[in-house]
């Protein structure tokens, strides 16, 4: 990314400019729509409900209103999910990471028989048995209802895994065989020289594991039918989607109806988005490292 | 035989390690595989696949004479072949735009934006888009409505959900797969631009004779890859922004699979149609492949 605009003249004629004008003109209008949409439900979650019946509410929020908001943190069972999610993405993260580096560590390493291995793994990301033979697979282990289910059938991602083995592969060679030769044992030079060493490469990894159980829906939604249990996205989807009723939360029915379902709806949705909002800026530049040296493995 | 032992040996803490992994993947990957024998029997939950009668090929003969499913791959095929042709060039033109940004910190901050639906999940997206597109209180028709534009079922009527479908598919994608095209820019040489320019060329010039040929490959590559994975779909995006009244449209293999599968338990059926899926994406991913590998001399695997 650094390296792209390393344009050695940029020409500073009046048509030169003029394009450059037009050029982020543009991009400022496609960002405005990446963004509209967002700002729309903030607003919504956040307007009065007469401003939002009467159609003023577009992108500003209108009449501040927050019992969306309070709505919500009363019902125990959106905030249950949320942390939930929470501990259940932290725990997936953890797991899946120490998974890979188990599985990348020795076979960046040419050992003998890990070319099978390897083809053994790769395999699997172009034959599956599919979705039934899953489902039937989880059920059988008994892990229905039970968050096994959403930790161990994808505890592995054989292209982060790939990802993992190119990094290791690019460590300074040298640095490796040193320690050997001073006599460190193999979990010794992992644990003291290769992780500190791949830090940014595990994050990456940490974070895309992290998105991808933290938006994952279709697992959720096939294994778990207790409530309890849901993920915030299942959670979501039934409050946003499924909700045939004018109180999605279904609160108790000696409440008059305070907040609109569309205000619940778009509270709900800024409630499942704020954490990943708040964290992805940061992260960026590992996302995109990430994507790149995934690139050069392709 | 003795050398390989000793080797093992002097390395067996390495195979340790493997031996997490290698049983995660035998068991959920690989196990679900028996399953696939399924898709041959008259499948019965209580008495499993040992126990349950073999019927040879009937449960596909079954497949290819229900309507629903030629539904569903007609679909499938039809969603993807429209997200090739109006979401694949997408980040192509982005990415062009952004590299003529020469403003460091605009092109930073507009990139951290559009990159940012990429991490929204599809129940999320789906949900932003009920909102959206409602017709009464929906951003769209609320400006269409400023502009004296009768409010449009963005979702319920199949020709307008396709449309919404595509839009929302690049509105998702679009920013993040600059990324890539981005890192082939930069990876072009940066003498061409100069020699360029003293031979007069201006930027639109060289964007069409520089840069445009400089990621060729690249996208060569992404589009064979899309090509070839043209019978697979992700199960979420149709499911959640489908809905009943355009099924018509919406209903594609992966969900198709879900509900006689899961949903009424017919698991023969769907195991045959996934089964299908995954052998006609083999070979579609296998000639992609090659294709890739004629033109570039370098597949992807």
């Amino acid at each position: 990314m650094k390296a792209a605009n390393r344009k050695p003249s940029i020409s500073q004629t009046s048509g030169g400019r003029a394009f450059e004008l037009v050029n982020m003109g543009i991009i400022l209008v496609l960002v405005i729509l990446c963004l509209a949409p967002l700002l729309h439900i903030a607003s919504m979650s956040l307007s009065s409900n007469r401003a939002i019946l009467s159609g003023e509410v577009t992108v500003f929020p209108l009449e501040i209103n927050l019992e969306a908001y309070r709505k919500i943190f009363q019902d125990n069972s959106m905030i249950r999910s949320l942390l939930l999610t929470v501990a259940l993405t932290a725990g997936y993260t953890g797991l899946s990471m120490l998974m890979t580096i188990f599985a990348a560590y020795p076979l960046s390493k040419r050992l003998k028989g890990g070319k099978p291995i390897m083809f053994f793994i790769i395999f699997t990301m172009f034959f599956s048995g599919g979705t039934i033979p899953d489902y039937l697979l989880i059920r059988s282990l008994h892990l229905t209802n039970h968050l096994g289910s959403l930790l161990l059938p994808t505890m592995i991602n054989p292209f982060f895994l790939i990802i993992l083995i190119t990094f290791l592969r690019s460590l300074p060679a040298g640095l490796l065989e040193a320690a050997e030769m001073d006599g460190s044992s193999h979990f010794h030079t992992l644990i003291r020289i290769v992780l500190p060493l791949s830090l940014p490469a595990l994050a990456t990894l940490s974070l895309f594991y992290a998105v991808g159980r933290w938006n994952g829906f279709m697992d959720a939604l096939m294994y778990i039918t207790d409530p309890r249990l849901y993920p915030i996205q299942l959670k979501l989807y039934q409050v946003v989607m499924n909700s045939m009723t004018n109180d999605p939360l279904s609160m108790q029915g000696d409440q008059v109806v305070s907040v609109l379902p569309e205000g619940i709806k778009a509270a709900s949705i800024m409630f499942a988005t704020v954490p990943i909002l708040l964290v992805y800026p940061w992260l960026q530049k590992y996302f995109i490292s990430g994507v790149m040296i995934g690139a050069v493995k392709e | 035989m003795k050398q390989l032992w000793l080797y093992i040996w002097r390395n067996w803490q390495l195979y340790v390690l493997l031996l997490g992994p290698v049983a995660y993947f035998l068991i959920f990957k690989y196990g679900p595989m028996y399953g696939i024998l399924i898709a041959f029997q008259d499948f019965n939950l209580f008495k499993g696949v040992l126990g349950s009668p073999w019927v040879g090929f009937d449960v596909f003969r079954e497949v290819f004479s229900m309507s629903a499913f030629y539904k569903a791959l007609r679909n499938t095929f039809m969603l993807n072949l429209a997200d090739l042709l109006f979401s694949f060039p997408a980040p192509i033109l982005l990415a062009l735009m952004l590299n003529e940004v020469s403003r460091a910190r605009f092109k930073k901050w507009t990139q951290t934006l559009l990159y940012l639906p990429h991490f929204l999940s599809w129940v999320i997206i789906g949900g932003i888009m009920l909102q959206v597109f409602a017709t009464n209180t929906g951003i769209v028709n609320l400006l269409l409505g400023h502009l004296g534009i009768d409010p449009i079922p963005f979702l319920t009527n199949k020709y307008n959900w396709l449309v919404t479908y595509l839009a929302v598919g690049i509105w998702q994608s679009a920013g993040w797969g600059t990324i890539i095209y981005l890192a082939a820019i930069a990876g072009i040489n940066s003498e061409l631009y100069e020699a360029a320019s003293v031979d007069g060329a201006g930027r639109i010039r060289k964007m069409w004779s520089i840069t445009l040929p400089g990621i060729r490959p690249t996208i060569v590559v992404l589009l064979i890859l899309k090509i070839g994975e043209i019978v697979q779909i992700g199960f979420d995006r149709p499911y959640v922004i489908g809905n009943v009244s355009v099924l018509d449209f919406s209903e594609v293999i992966s969900t198709f699979v879900y509900k006689t599968g899961v949903q009424t338990a017919n698991f023969s059926l769907a195991t045959a149609v996934g089964l299908f899926q995954a052998l006609v994406g083999i070979v579609l991913l296998l000639a992609s492949n090659r294709i890739a590998k004629k033109i570039t001399g370098n597949g992807v695997f």
